[in-house]
């Protein structure tokens, strides 16, 4: 087992509220731990529409999501934020007043004494192709991401999709595989050029086969995938052999393990009150898109407004008995201090 | 004012007022249509709004967006007709429209 990181406040989101969380807690002097399952910062901003103009900022009449997540990374700076991606926070569990335990499935363990919730629209996990009988091959033949290259050596793989994951895979994987090949349901790919090219060369030197088409169905036995049935773009029919199937589709957002904390629920949202944003459970806070309360508005700026009122309560769980003096960024010393601007 | 019908995986179908200048998706979430997720909220960015366009639609409906083209790769079981109803905007033309939904979004 890891050592456990302790510290005063996990976060777990570092979508745009959990990254202004940091802020507001930081002018509170309580420091933050952040656990992300995406591979960056940003959350829905990165992930679903990093390109895409945000209109409804305060004071930013356009930006778009991924200039959002950068100008909140600065701004979250000063506080030395510590990240932690590629991980979901799979159990959260109270061990007494202000002192909560946090397991990832990634095997890290965080000890804290605070709790924020900023999970948006939950955990963003791999979309599953409802392909019928998909499930009996998920122990192993169909794999949604790649954990450990060397399990799939010698495989007979297939491959589905033309975006980056589904290129890049192709490339890495073909030279340690059996048998590769690559189906898309059309013969453009969305993918950077460059791994185009390089597959494009691959099938052009007979190292694997390119087919268009989409799969229709499975076969295989007692769990084991030997082959998948595929329609191709002319409405043949054929079966490619194979014994790994990875379908990259892009990713969907779950509600996944928040739904088994403890925390009272509403229509799969997690109930706060409207002072404090606190759950259920004293010591844990929800913000963001993923709390719901009487006049709720999925918008980021509620989300700020949220995580700045949060942030005052959670000061007081960490710093019992002390007073805690509001101050103005503008005119304080020693917010200023804190920001490194004075 | 466009009379727009959604069929369900199960046959049933759901009939709603598109507004003008709306999209299909729009008008789906906003009467509760059960399997158009829509989780981007209509940002073009995640392909859980699929709809199959009846063929005597298809014309009428228009053609893919090449953004939507690149986005239905990530949808399962693209067919000619498939669409992204985020993409259709609600015309007059459209009264009647009928558009099937997929069994699921994913």
């Amino acid at each position: 087992m890891s050592d456990v990181i302790s510290t005063d406040v996990v976060i777990i989101g570092a979508g745009p509220c959990g990254l202004f969380a940091i802020f507001e807690l930081g002018l509170l002097d309580l420091k933050c731990h952040v656990i992300d399952i995406l591979d960056r910062p940003g959350g829905q901003c990165a992930e679903l529409y990093p390109e895409k103009p945000i209109y409804d900022i305060p004071a930013l009449p356009l930006v778009t999501g991924a200039d959002l997540t950068a100008r909140l990374m600065e701004q979250a700076k000063p506080f030395k934020p510590q990240f932690h991606f590629n991980q979901m926070v799979t159990t959260l569990e109270k061990r007494g007043d202000n002192d909560f335990l946090l397991a990832t499935d990634g095997g890290l363990q965080f000890a804290a004494k605070v709790v924020v919730i900023a999970a948006g629209g939950g955990s963003f996990q791999p979309k599953k192709p409802p392909i019928p009988g998909i499930e009996a091959y998920e122990n192993g033949s169909v794999l949604y991401s790649v954990k450990k290259m060397e399990a799939l050596r010698g495989k007979d793989i297939l491959i589905v999709g033309g975006g980056d994951s589904a290129l890049d895979w192709t490339n890495n994987l073909q030279p340690i595989a059996k048998s590769m090949t690559l189906l898309h349901r059309r013969d453009e790919f969305r993918a950077a050029p460059d791994s185009v090219n390089k597959m494009r060369e691959l099938v052009a030197a007979g190292k694997m086969q390119l087919k268009i088409g989409q799969v229709t169905g499975l076969k295989g036995e007692g769990g084991v995938l030997s082959g998948a049935t595929i329609k191709l773009a002319d409405g043949t029919v054929e079966d490619v052999a194979c014994n790994a199937m990875l379908p990259f589709f892009g990713l969907t957002m779950k509600l996944g393990p928040v739904a088994e904390w403890g925390l009272n629920l509403t229509e799969n949202l997690i109930a706060v009150d409207t002072a404090k944003f606190e759950t259920s459970v004293p010591g844990i806070f929800a913000v963001g898109d993923i709390n719901t309360y009487p006049g709720k508005l999925k918008l980021i700026l509620s989300g700020f407004h949220e995580a700045a009122l949060m942030a005052q309560q959670a000061f007081r769980y960490v710093n019992p008995g002390e007073r805690l003096m509001f101050q103005y960024t503008t005119s304080s010393t020693n917010l200023q201090r804190k920001l490194g601007v004075n | 004012m466009a009379k727009i019908t959604f069929i369900q995986h199960d046959g049933s179908e759901i009939s709603a007022n598109g507004v003008a200048g709306m999209t299909v998706m729009e008008t789906a979430v906003k009467n509760q249509v059960p399997g158009i997720d829509a989780d981007c909220g209509g940002a073009c960015a995640c392909a859980t709004c699929h709809v199959y366009v009846e063929p005597e639609w298809v014309e009428k409906a228009g053609a893919r967006n090449p953004m939507e083209e690149d986005m239905l790769d990530f949808a399962f079981d693209v067919r000619e007709n498939s669409r992204l109803s985020c993409q259709i905007k609600v015309t007059d033309a459209l009264d009647g429209l009928r558009v099937k939904v997929p069994e699921k979004q994913f």
